[in-house]
């Protein structure tokens, strides 16, 4: 229980799938402009994360891994390789199945999101989670773990940005600098910020 | 017809210099920041990105007139899947240390942004020659982010160039100290925010 608890806080906090390993970045700057759809797309995110990571160490450790299909009589048998292209089919079959049931019961959020839903299907912090899954070797339990704890990280961290563009909206910028070069080094701050978790053990 | 003035070289010299993939259009950060804590990884990484955006968009640009419009996003992943998958095996024969500090990455190149923002915006609606150019030019200006940054980085942070030592002994000796946070991940963010500034300013002040 203790172990999970810190894999959490971990993921959450100093290994941030976002500020510490970068993943899911190009809608982390598109999507961060206001509150409320960063908010609307961290749901969507920790949606999606908590439940392919699972579903692919499931899909890994029974079909995929070395081994794994002795079962069948093919004990030397290792489609390991095959895993990229099966795990980005379950995200893209995830995340139409999240399109449908956010425009189902939230129209003006599904509005908000616009392009950025479908897209969750190529952000790399989806894959990238069931990549480290894999890289890791978690057991099945800490993947739930894993996926829901960088999924909560990296809504964390959206939601601060939104927050902190509110304000630079308002600031008086140098030609340039606005918009993404800014927006980058203040996620630099932040990512200095979260480095200060790393300490923390349970 | 000078050489500047073809289609091609528009084609290539855009996403080279004036849209930029990272600096300018904001896509495929992820990698450009994770691989640049040398130069050496972020060397692979942009031949691998260069080797799979221009052979994805060459492919789709041929397929073009034979994917239905519905299921395209589909057949696209699976092309780019495809091609990343060589990618990753054929590092892995060969150069597994370095696929080994790529960890992930190499995989994550699937979800780069820029990949299936050119097989949408550019491949599926021109020529095969022109996708491929306009592929090729993305890896240029991928790459040339890349390579800038790891080179910022692994000289400040571990003051060497391509693993070999360019900071001399003497200036170790007289209290110089090579800068971790270089090394960190808030010096990735930092350092192309800066480059996005500098890129961003001296294309409008060309305008």
């Amino acid at each position: 229980m203790v172990e999970l608890l810190s894999l959490f806080l971990n993921s959450v906090f100093a290994g941030n799938i976002l500020l510490a390993y970068f993943l899911g970045m190009c809608s982390f700057v598109a999507v961060s402009k206001n509150i409320e759809t960063a908010v609307g797309l961290g749901f969507a995110v920790i949606f999606v994360l908590t439940v392919t990571t699972p579903v692919n160490w499931l899909i890994f450790h029974g079909l995929l891994s070395p081994g794994a299909l002795a079962w069948a009589g093919l004990p030397d048998v290792d489609l390991s390789f095959l895993k990229l292209i099966i795990f980005i089919s379950v995200i893209a079959a995830m995340v139409q199945a999240i399109e449908i049931i956010i425009d189902r019961f939230s129209a003006s959020l599904y509005a908000g999101l616009g392009i950025f839903l479908p897209l969750i299907a190529v952000n790399c912090a989806i894959l990238g989670g069931s990549l480290f899954m894999v890289e890791r070797n978690l057991t099945f339990i800490e993947s739930v773990v894993f996926g829901f704890g960088a999924g909560v990280g990296w809504m964390l961290a959206i939601v601060a940005m939104a927050a902190a563009r509110i304000k630079l909206r308002y600031a008086d910028l140098p030609s340039g600098l606005e918009g993404f070069a800014i927006t980058m080094i203040v996620t630099g701050l932040m990512a200095m910020a979260f480095m200060l978790f790393s300490g923390i053990t349970m | 017809m000078k050489l500047t003035r073809t289609k091609a070289f528009k084609t290539f010299a855009g996403p080279a210099w004036y849209e930029n993939p990272i600096n300018m259009q904001m896509l495929g950060i992820c990698s450009a920041l994770a691989v640049t804590v040398q130069l050496k990884t972020a060397f692979v990484m942009t031949l691998a990105m260069t080797f799979v955006v221009s052979l994805s968009n060459l492919i789709i640009s041929l397929l073009r007139n034979v994917i239905p419009g519905n299921i395209r996003i589909i057949v696209e992943l699976a092309v780019i899947a495809s091609l990343v998958i060589l990618a990753d095996e054929f590092l892995r024969a060969y150069y597994f240390e370095i696929s080994k500090l790529l960890s992930v990455f190499v995989g994550l190149i699937i979800t780069n942004c820029i990949i299936l923002g050119r097989a949408e915006g550019f491949a599926l609606s021109n020529p095969p020659h022109l996708a491929f150019v306009d592929g090729l030019g993305n890896g240029v200006g991928y790459g040339s982010v890349l390579m800038s940054v790891a080179l910022i980085r692994e000289l400040f942070g571990s003051g060497s160039i391509f693993g070999y030592t360019v900071v001399p002994e003497r200036l170790y000796a007289a209290g110089y100290e090579d800068m971790g946070l270089m090394l960190l991940a808030p010096a990735a963010f930092i350092i192309i925010g800066l480059m996005a500034w500098l890129q961003k300013y001296l294309v409008n002040s060309r305008k």
